[in-house]
Order: structure tokens, then C-alpha cells, then sequence
């Protein structure tokens, strides 16, 4: 392995994945630097999910290398769930367990992979619920809270595994408009604190906000990458601009 | 009909015990079976998926008569005779349970396999995101989740497979109809003995699909 792969993050080469006949990641290659935030933009079916869905291999690359913090995913040998203790990912459908209480939730992993005593996977997702403001609600069940409410306990409960990588799915496209807000709040927090962030999203402005880097896709490729003012107010590629007079 | 009460009950008691014997054996049996060919079902592995699917079709295809005579008879005949060098003798209770636990574990299998399926693939995804096994993830996310949709299916299997104990009668277990059939040829009161039978089953699956319900009911608080 190349001291470079090992530099990186995150390190995507030659990428590719399809779904039967379609292929809908042809040929990604990609580097993330500790502490970055990235964002990527694209309409939907241009392979931004998938691609964020392979980094964790929630979907199993059909060819090319990933490597993530030093470790080749793409190795069939590799014991992808400890990878993935530090690979926190948030889902745009929440995706709580919904047979649990809040507090189940947060202290699932950390208790069932032996991170922790039950006692300080307690403590440590009440400081985490604390932070996304919803300690009142540990004992509630998914079903009592809000989208906007979800959303923040999926990120704390994301936290609570102390990841250094987040990928984030489209985390605010199922919320009511005025529950946005609260979410992209509780994500730009996490950027400040110097955590690697790979984030799917159709919130233009937020991505300025935040990002250190905006990657375009389009139909299966990375069409276009740069800071968020060189991509969102001057894109190059017809692609890229014909994109943003859409949505912006 | 007082007269078969007062001289039969007792013996037709016993029999409703040995029915309720058989269909428990069946059951525990059938939940060991039906969660093996159903988690078999839904694992992402072709062979398993088949293997599965090839059970399920070949129980439900063959009426439980002929499983029945299949397994008690054939069996036996099987390794005694066809192949020879064998003594096995099955008694009617072991292969009324095989015969039960086969039946049944085919429709649990897809009562389990349906019921895993409903529950969302996010929920799977998630707890595997978070770096749970798939083990681990199936039996603290979804089977949990799965249960709940699932009991009201599984009571209604379990009701089934108690009537179909009566099936049993054929290879000669003395359950309830078995037992029933010699009151009858005793007495010759046919109206009596069998309205008797038929109110003992009544009673029996309805206290069953009563405290279903209650279970179903305590099982919903939270959702």
C-alpha cells in the first residue's frame, strides 16, 4: 500500500459499482484529508448515495479500491464491523430503532461491542443528547419525536461510537422546512470540531457555509470539484452549471 | 350426554392432555424449525434462499395425511426394508410430532420470513453502519421489530396445527378424535359424543386466542 493511501483519510480509486446491468458508479477516484468536509451535490441518480454508501460498504464495490484510515474496505478479509465502529453514518429516513427508547438506542453499539460499561455508554449519551438538546426526551420512543428531533438523535447516536469519519445521506431531504434548521445546526457544530465529514445534500447554502471542498456528480462520474466558491458561483463544467440554475 | 360426561369425561380429558401434549411437542419444535428455514430465507446466500424455499414448497404441497402415513409408515419401511440392516419402529407420538413440527415449521418459515422482510431495510442498515454484526443487528433491531407483526400470523399457526392434532387420529395416537371415535363406538351416542368434543376444542383455542390477544395488546405499549 502507498504511503499516500495512508496519508489520506479517506481514498477512493477507480471506483466502480452496478446494480445488475446498471451502472451507476463508473469510475470515482477520490482522496479526503483528516478534518475535511466535503459535500457532494448532484441530481438524484448520478450515484452520490451509492458512492457514500460503498465508503462504509453498505454497498460492496463492484471494482476499484477504498481505502479508509489506512485499511483496504474493498479486502473481503478485512472485518468490516470494526471499521465501521469508526465510521458513523446518518441516514435521510433516520433510521432509528424503533423498538427502543431513545436512550436504547444511543447505547446499543457502545454496549453490545464492549466499547464501554452500560453505566458509561449511559453517561456519555446523555452528555451527546445534551449537545443535540434533546436530553429531556431519552426515555421517549422514535415514534414520539419530530423528523427534526430524529434526525439529531441519529446524529448523537452516531456519536456516541466516537467515530473520526461521518457520512452523512441526505440527512435533511425528509424534513418538514422549518426542522432543517435545527439539523444543519447540530452538523455544523460537528465540522467545528474537526471531524472528517462526507455529507450528501441538496442544501446549497449550507454547503457554502461549511464545506472545504463541493464535488459535483453526474451520471455515474465526478464531474467537477472545488472550494464552494469555485464550484457553487463559478462552476466551469455545462454540467455543473446547468445543475445550479436549477436548484439555486 | 350427561351419562358420556360422567363415564367418559375423564377418559376425554386425558385425551384433550395427550392433544395438547402432541401440539406442544409440535409447536416447540415447528419455532425451531420455521426460524432455521426462515432466517435460511432471508440471508443474502442463493443456496440458502433455495434450500429454504424447496422445504416450504414440499411441505405445502403435500397434504398432512400423507405426511402422516409418510413419516409413520414409510419411514420405517424405508430403512427396515429398502435399504434393510435397520429396526426402527416410530411410536405415533414421535411421528405425529415430526409430522406436526414439519407442517407447521413450513408455515412459520414464511410467517418469519414475512415478517423480517417487513421491517424496514434502514433499520438492518443502520445497526450495521454503527458496526454491529449481522447476527447481533438481526436479533436486537429487526427480529424484535419482526415479532410484533409477526404474532398475530404465528397465533393463528399455532391454532391450526392444534386442530390439526385431530389429523394424528389416523396413525393411531389416542388424542381427543382418536379417543372420541371409541366413545362413540362404545355408546353409540354419536350427537352427544362428538358435540362434546367439539365444545372441549372450542374451549381450549378460544382461552388461546384469548390470551393472544392480551399478549398482542402488551406487546404494542411503546410503538
Amino acid at each position: 500500500m502507498d504511503a499516500k493511501d495512508i496519508e489520506n483519510k479517506i481514498h477512493v480509486e477507480n471506483l466502480k459499482k452496478s446494480f445488475g446491468p446498471l451502472e451507476v458508479l463508473k469510475d470515482i477516484s477520490l482522496d479526503i484529508r483528516e478534518g475535511e468536509v466535503v459535500v457532494v451535490i448532484g441530481p438524484s441518480g448520478s450515484g452520490k448515495s451509492t458512492l457514500l454508501r460503498c465508503l462504509n460498504r453498505l454497498e460492496e464495490a463492484t471494482a476499484g479500491k477504498i481505502v479508509v484510515d489506512g485499511t483496504d474496505i474493498t479486502d473481503k478479509k478485512v472485518n468490516i464491523n470494526k471499521v465501521r465502529e469508526n465510521i458513523g453514518m446518518v441516514f435521510q429516513h433516520f433510521n432509528l430503532f424503533n423498538n427502543m427508547n431513545i436512550m436504547d438506542n444511543m447505547i446499543l453499539a457502545p454496549t453490545q461491542l464492549d466499547k464501554c460499561t452500560k453505566a458509561e455508554a449511559t453517561d456519555k449519551a446523555k452528555a451527546m443528547l445534551d449537545r443535540v438538546g434533546l436530553i429531556d426526551k431519552a426515555e421517549s420512543f422514535p415514534s414520539q419525536l419530530s423528523g427534526g428531533q430524529k434526525q439529531r438523535v441519529a446524529i448523537a447516536r452516531a456519536l456516541c461510537m466516537e467515530p473520526d469519519i461521518m457520512l452523512f445521506d441526505e440527512p435533511t431531504s425528509a424534513l418538514d422546512p422549518e426542522m432543517v434548521g435545527e439539523v444543519l445546526k447540530v452538523m455544523k457544530d460537528l465540522t467545528e470540531g474537526g471531524m472528517t465529514m462526507v455529507i450528501v445534500t441538496h442544501e446549497m447554502g449550507f454547503a457554502r457555509e461549511v464545506a472545504d471542498r463541493v464535488i459535483f456528480m453526474d451520471g455515474g462520474y465526478i464531474v467537477e470539484e472545488g472550494t464552494p466558491e469555485e464550484l457553487l458561483l463559478n462552476p466551469k463544467e455545462a454540467r455543473t452549471k446547468d445543475f445550479l440554475d436549477k436548484v439555486l | 350426554m350427561v351419562r358420556i360426561i360422567t363415564v367418559y369425561g375423564g377418559l376425554l380429558l386425558s385425551a384433550l392432555g395427550r392433544t395438547l401434549l402432541l401440539a406442544l411437542l409440535g409447536l416447540f419444535f415447528a419455532c425451531i424449525i420455521g426460524l432455521f428455514f426462515g432466517m435460511l430465507s432471508v440471508i443474502k446466500n442463493r443456496v440458502c434462499n433455495i434450500i429454504s424455499q424447496i422445504f416450504v414448497d414440499a411441505i405445502r404441497g403435500v397434504p398432512m395425511i400423507v405426511l402422516a402415513f409418510f413419516i409413520y409408515f414409510g419411514i420405517p419401511y424405508l430403512f427396515n426394508t429398502i435399504i434393510g440392516g435397520f429396526n426402527i419402529t416410530l411410536t405415533a407420538l414421535q411421528a405425529g410430532t415430526a409430522c406436526l413440527a414439519l407442517n407447521c415449521g413450513a408455515y412459520m418459515s414464511e410467517i418469519i420470513r414475512a415478517g423480517i422482510q417487513s421491517v424496514d431495510v434502514g433499520q438492518m442498515e443502520a445497526a450495521r453502519s454503527l458496526g454491529l454484526s449481522y447476527g447481533k443487528a438481526m436479533k436486537k433491531v429487526v427480529l424484535p421489530q419482526a415479532i410484533r407483526t409477526m404474532i398475530p400470523s404465528i397465533i393463528n399457526q399455532f391454532i391450526i396445527t392444534l386442530k390439526d392434532t385431530s389429523i394424528l387420529s389416523v396413525i393411531g395416537f389416542p388424542e381427543l378424535v382418536n379417543t372420541a371415535k371409541n366413545v362413540q363406538a362404545n355408546t353409540f351416542m354419536a350427537f352427544q359424543t362428538w358435540a362434546i368434543v367439539g365444545v372441549m376444542y372450542l374451549i381450549v383455542i378460544t382461552i388461546l386466542s384469548r390470551s393472544a390477544k392480551m399478549l398482542e395488546r402488551r406487546l404494542n405499549v411503546g410503538r
